[in-house]
């Protein structure tokens, strides 16, 4: 427990830290090792809960299980490894004028702000701080995403607060209407919110009130994952806002909200006892993922392009939980983990790039491969695993989930491959000429660390090739959990 | 369902409910900026009543302090937040032109009847006094929610979603007896800080745009220009 304990206290201590010394040179430093800090109490937390299993703290409130370790812990990781990125990306921004001393101060709390609230959804048993903390993931990411305070970044920063605020605020509604049909049946008010309370009473809560909280609960959290129609803040919030940010948003917060929403679902399944829940997840989920791969060819922007893609890869975990089965749960588990590694470090990969470029418009990024090998390399290999090559882990949850499609519902199976298919086109058509055109004249290297896109992308390569099996065995418990029968 | 054979106090409750949900409206159609932070104060007040009235008939008192923090954020500190802001800003006289007011007064009211039928199966659920409250807090839910899309002013836009947030507390105090005290002081905070947040945003928009009109925030879009 007492490594939990550490887990939520190093960031939150980084929030107060950095908020004084955010503009010395060395707070990039500091800030590293705030977060390392972070993910090796996660990784004793992991051990903990893999040696006892769950566990439950004293007080009830936090509940650390199958499914949220390992989401604690890919976090913590991905804090860590866009950390050692973002050192060198923000000097860069500093050389160019384009934050000062405030803004960094700002940048460097809101960074530490944005993963203690994270943590906290992830490691909370209590619904409705659950929703405060992705509320609060939201209060601290929106002036970082206008933190360059251009028009572009301002309009973005303004949307992605009123509809994710709007949005979530459906989700509230949601928790009560959960709160009210547990209040009904469990004898103590104040345990009505706890997750490990509800699991237990789940079948008994009344279905019709249930159903209707789930409507809202997808509807709220399904703005903060990106679902089609409510997707509109995505793009413009990824793209318009610093580049670490961006890596951290489209690989960490997406998956948290749709954490969010599968926790509902678990609840919502044995009181309704039909499969209303995940019908409509599959629909949202198939709707995000087609109509998010056909955007992808409208796209003048590199991160509005990479962030039409995670806006794709949640439609598809989304219809994946949706499916519901064992297949189709494990494999949307382990897509949770390597959508997270490779998109974390493709962001990473292009923040270089627009470094090396000086723009973010695809038309006027060439030749990378030639200019910096490492980035552009970086940038091919991480989009050919993202777009599901084998043998990279992606590939292997897609071909999962593909199996579990086949089984369930086979009409849906050619839209799934048609919906690969035009996604690959989109995103490789923009790609070709970034990595292999003519460099302009006078293109330059930049000072760029690749480690971390070179440490996710072996990982991805890992997961494709073998998981491990500490891991296998908590996606296959979280399988369990989520739908009562395991693969392995 | 006699509202003469309720008790007193729970036919206070339910004119409340009722004032709130008319406030909801007049948020709706107000078009100056200070008159229309007066109106969100008085939600914010009708709400705090209807809290306080809702301790002592259950017998709940952790509630008082539910509406101790209610009668502080919203009635005091919200509505004066943004009255200064205005104040600083300059535009305390500022009218907005609603496009279409009658059709959305129209709009608003559908809404109300969407959810009474939404709210049908809470309803035979529930206990007599909290079967209308239900609804009319969804209601204001959705009206803020049309607040937020219908107006261009920023400030406006704010307001409808503190109004929001009043229709959801409002709910979890006549379906629940409040929420647990832990999440409503996370609820709370996270309320506190978005109206800095949003005090904050108010001057980058206007120093970038030169006026809080949110229309013209138009420039990021799918194809290039």
């Amino acid at each position: 427990m007492n490594a939990l304990g550490a887990t939520l206290f190093s960031p939150l201590a980084g929030i107060f830290l950095l908020a004084f010394i955010g503009h010395r040179r060395w707070a990039k430093t500091v800030n590293l090792l705030i977060c390392t800090a972070t993910f090796v109490t996660a990784l004793l937390l992991a051990i903990e809960v893999f040696q006892q299993g769950p566990i439950l703290s004293v007080n009830k409130l936090f509940y650390i299980d199958g499914f949220n370790v390992y989401l604690i812990l890919l976090n913590a990781f991905v804090g860590m490894t866009t950390a050692i990125f973002s050192g060198p990306y923000m000097d860069h921004e500093i050389a160019i004028g384009r934050v000062d001393d405030r803004r960094m101060r700002l940048y460097y709390s809101m960074y530490q702000g944005f993963l203690f609230t994270m943590l906290m959804a992830l490691s909370t048993n209590n619904l409705g701080i659950l929703w405060v903390s992705i509320e609060g993931a939201t209060l601290a990411t929106v002036l970082l995403v206008s933190l360059y305070r251009t028009h572009e970044s301002i309009e973005a920063g303004w949307k992605y607060f009123i509809i994710c605020g709007v949005g979530i605020s459906q989700a509230l509604f949601g928790t009560i209407l959960v709160y009210f049909a547990a209040v009904r049946i469990i004898p103590i008010s104040e345990e009505g919110l706890l997750w490990t309370v509800l699991q237990q009473h789940a079948g008994q809560m009344d279905a019709g009130v249930l159903s209707l909280a789930f409507v809202f609960l997808l509807v709220g959290y399904g703005t903060k994952v990106g679902l089609v129609p409510l997707h509109n803040w995505l793009p413009d919030a990824h793209s318009e806002g610093p580049t670490p940010m961006s890596a951290i948003l489209s690989g960490l917060l997406l998956n948290i909200a749709l954490y969010a929403v599968v926790r509902f679902k678990m609840l919502v399944d044995p009181a309704l006892g039909s499969h209303l829940a995940g019908n409509m997840m599959m629909g949202f989920g198939m709707l995000s993922f087609s109509v998010a791969g056909l955007l992808l060819h409208r796209q003048y922007d590199v991160k509005r392009m990479f962030s039409y893609s995670s806006i794709e890869h949640m439609g598809l975990m989304t219809f994946a939980f949706g499916i519901g089965g064992p297949l189709a749960t494990f494999g949307a588990l382990l897509h949770m983990i390597v959508h997270s590694l490779t998109k974390s470090a493709i962001f990473i990969t292009v923040g270089h790039a627009t470094h090396v470029a000086g723009t973010q418009k695809m038309s006027n990024i060439r030749g990378l491969i030639r200019t910096q090998p490492f980035v552009g390399w970086g940038l091919l290999i991480g989009t050919c695993a993202i777009a599901g090559f084998p043998p990279f882990g992606v590939f292997t949850s897609e071909f999962l989930l593909f199996t579990a499609t086949i089984k369930s519902y086979p009409w849906l199976a050619p839209p799934l491959v048609l919906g690969l298919a035009v996604a690959f086109a989109g995103l490789f058509r923009n790609l070709q000429p970034m990595v292999f055109g003519e460099p302009p004249v006078g293109q330059e290297a930049v000072v760029a660390n690749m480690w971390p896109v070179f440490v996710h992308l072996t990982l991805v390569l890992w997961l494709g090739i073998a998981i491990p099996t500490v891991l296998a065995q908590w996606l296959n418990q979280a399988t369990i959990m989520l739908v009562g029968k395991g693969v392995l | 369902m006699l509202i003469a054979s309720l008790s007193l106090p729970e036919q206070v409750v339910l004119t409340l409910a009722a004032l709130i949900l008319l406030s909801s409206f007049l948020l709706l159609a107000q078009v100056r900026l200070d008159s229309l932070i007066n109106t969100f104060a008085l939600q914010g007040l009708l709400i705090f009543f209807a809290t306080v009235l809702m301790a002592f008939i259950a017998g709940k008192y952790h509630l008082l302090i539910s509406a101790a923090l209610t009668l502080f954020l919203k009635v005091f500190f919200i509505p004066g937040q943004l009255r200064l802001l205005i104040i600083r800003l300059n535009i305390r006289r500022e009218v907005e032109v609603i496009g279409n007011p009658s059709l959305i007064m129209l709009f608003a009211a559908a809404l109300v009847l969407f959810s009474y039928y939404v709210a049908l199966p809470i309803r035979e659920l529930s206990l007599l006094s909290t079967r209308n409250t239900i609804a009319i807090s969804l209601a204001v839910v959705l009206i803020g929610m049309l607040i937020v899309i219908s107006r261009r002013k920023a400030v406006a836009q704010v307001v409808g979603f503190m109004s929001m947030e009043n229709g959801l507390f409002f709910a979890a105090v006549v379906s629940t007896y409040g929420m647990p005290m832990v999440v409503e002081l996370g609820i709370a905070f996270d309320v506190l800080v978005a109206v800095i947040l949003f005090g904050v945003f108010f001057f980058h928009i206007r120093a970038e745009i030169g006026s809080l009109d949110t229309d013209r925030l138009n420039h990021l879009t799918e194809v290039e220009k």
